[in-house]
């Protein structure tokens, strides 16, 4: 028998360039779908916790606070869209912070020594977070009915489309911090400092309309309540004008377009930043 | 020609310098060591190799023609990369870690699972292939590590400190598998090491300090720079005997880690004169035995080459 580790008499003509990118992302998504259903505190860590927060702070304020401008919508209602960006959020926060030790000894090493460009390493591990997110995201969006939200109503179109944009965008943030910062204690100081504000400031919460000063127009340049407030015009469909007149008072496409921006902004920093050389 | 040449490499980090005009040559299908201490410079020449850090200056040639690893990917898919980490996914089963390793150089999915079962065989892994990485042992995972380098079938292997963490068996064994393996298919090898052990089994090294190459050669031709054999004496107050010992025998003992190391053409007839030099109680053991590789760099250097390894 031939042993296949032995030399073959004619080279077979090496991939392309282009086909070898393309594998290095289908090698790094598939390794972060492997991995996210291997664990599964993680896959349950991602969704209780958002969960007891809903569940929690959506209950506990309910009763207590009336919102102006929010009609008849209960908090729990309100918060729902919020905390759907929350899975999100914490999602892209999990599979990029492993890319601190995992570039210093582990798997990732061996993608930025392959023939992978750095541009397709970041596009394969937001990819990767992407994908983990909307599963999360979905099994999440399972419960809109308990929000009282008609899943007949919901203009999933859009939902899909900020979601995806809004995950994109935070993933590639997480990992362009991840890559710059390159300590976990640096990520955990930026998670609090820079992620959980950005969601916080971004409506989940709050409604812009009701932040006292600077709060409000902070908010209209927060690019994530674009997409809070996106999803919250999905989920209502045809019914967000009767409903609920809580967004920017912009129009979904200019939702869809903030989120998009911000989504190609950060895989080009990230790209930039992993594509430099120390 | 060479297969490899790396010409008057330079780098700094800051105010240090890690690599000061490194140059060193290796011919196809060579096993070539880099034996130095820590911070000698080994891994910044490895990582400028596998284009993951930027070299100030200096150049890297292939088959003669100039190469940036960092700018080719055509060029890094030449290489195979052993990180001193095991660069695995300890979640993954060996087998998982094995099929991701031959996708990302695109070989194709029956001639990788072909090669993935003869690498398992190989390596002795075959009966723990479906188990997490993490279970592995530190010899496993670097014979796993190895095994999934080499399924693209690189030209050159590039290692950086393959032993750090290893027992001398399990150094023993993954060289053993490597020389197994090079026995099949011709395969040219650059490793950096500080263990003189693993120096041992290239064809040829060069001996780097401060960014350099201070002496190159067989490990031979290495040793035989040490004049005779190496007597090791301990003792309470090692500088003082040193100083005796340098009067009395025209010799030049050296401290090193507490210990006097004296190298002599004759060992074995100094040794008798040596200890009734000293008043019985002065000297606590004395030895003798052929130079190792970490006696050259102490020759060449007055200093150890890793504190574990004298």
């Amino acid at each position: 028998m031939e042993s296949a580790l032995q030399a073959t008499a004619a080279k077979p003509a090496r991939p392309s360039t282009l086909r070898l990118n393309l594998a290095a992302i289908g090698v790094l998504v598939r390794r972060d779908l492997k991995r996210f259903f291997r664990q599964r505190s993680r896959v349950a860590g991602a969704l209780v916790q958002p969960l007891i927060f809903w569940l929690v702070i959506g209950g506990g304020l309910a009763g207590s606070f009336r919102m102006p401008g929010a009609g008849d919508v209960g908090y729990i209602q309100y918060f729902y869209p919020g905390i759907i960006v929350l899975v999100v959020l914490f999602t892209s926060i999990f599979t990029t912070m492993s890319v601190i030790e995992d570039r210093q000894g582990g798997f990732l090493q061996a993608v930025l020594v392959s023939p992978a460009s750095r541009t397709s390493i970041v596009l394969g591990k937001t990819l990767g977070g992407v994908l983990v997110a909307m599963v999360q995201a979905a099994v999440f969006l399972a419960l809109a009915p308990f929000a009282g939200f008609s899943l007949r109503a919901v203009d999933w179109p859009l939902v899909a489309a900020v979601l995806v944009a809004t995950s994109v965008a935070l993933s590639s943030l997480g990992f362009a911090l991840a890559w710059w910062l390159n300590s976990t204690q640096g990520y955990h100081v930026v998670m609090s400092v820079l992620l959980i504000p950005l969601w916080v400031l971004s409506g989940a919460m709050f409604p812009a309309s009701g932040a006292r000063g600077g709060i409000g127009a902070l908010m209209k340049w927060n690019p994530v309540a674009y997409g809070v407030a996106g999803l919250r015009r999905g989920l209502y469909g045809a019914r967000f004008g009767e409903l609920s007149s809580t967004g920017l008072g912009s129009s979904a496409a200019l939702e869809l377009l903030v989120v998009t921006a911000f989504a190609i902004v950060a895989v080009a920093a990230a790209a930039r930043l992993c594509a430099r050389r120390r | 020609m060479s297969f490899l040449r790396i010409e008057g490499l330079h780098r700094r980090f800051g105010e240090r310098v890690a690599l000061d005009g490194l140059t060193v040559e290796v011919a196809r299908g060579e096993t070539f060591g880099v034996l130095g201490p820590n911070g000698a410079g080994k891994s910044t020449a490895f990582q400028i190799l596998a284009g993951m850090l930027a070299a100030d200056g200096g150049r890297i040639l292939l088959d003669g023609a100039p190469v940036d690893p960092a700018r080719d990917p055509q060029l890094r898919a030449r290489l195979g990369v052993v990180f001193q980490q095991p660069s695995l996914d300890g979640k993954l089963t060996g087998r998982e870690n094995l099929q991701l390793g031959a996708s990302l150089y695109c070989v194709p999915r029956a001639i990788a699972r072909r090669r993935i079962d003869d690498a398992l065989d190989l390596f002795e892994l075959a009966d723990r292939a479906d188990e997490p990485a993490e279970r592995y042992s530190g010899g496993m995972r670097r014979r796993l590590e190895l095994a999934r380098v080499l399924l693209h079938e690189p030209e050159l292997l590039v290692m950086d400190e393959p032993s750090s963490g290893l027992d001398q068996a399990s150094l023993r064994r993954f060289w053993a598998q490597l020389g197994e393996l090079r026995k099949r298919r011709s395969l040219t090898i650059l490793v950096t090491t500080h263990q003189p052990e693993e120096a041992e089994q290239c064809d040829r090294l060069a001996v780097i300090d401060r960014g350099r190459v201070i002496a190159e050669g067989t490990p031979e031709e290495l040793r035989a720079r040490v004049g005779g054999d190496v007597i090791t004496v301990e003792a309470e107050a090692p500088d003082e005997i040193a100083r005796a010992i340098a009067e009395t025998f025209a010799l030049a003992p050296r401290v090193v880690d507490g210990r006097i190391l004296v190298e002599a053409p004759r060992a074995h007839e100094l040794i008798p004169r040596l200890v009734e030099r000293f008043p019985s109680g002065r000297l606590r053991a004395v030895g003798m035995r052929p130079p190792s590789l970490a006696d050259v760099f102490v020759k060449l250097t007055g200093r150890a080459l890793a504190q574990e390894a004298n």
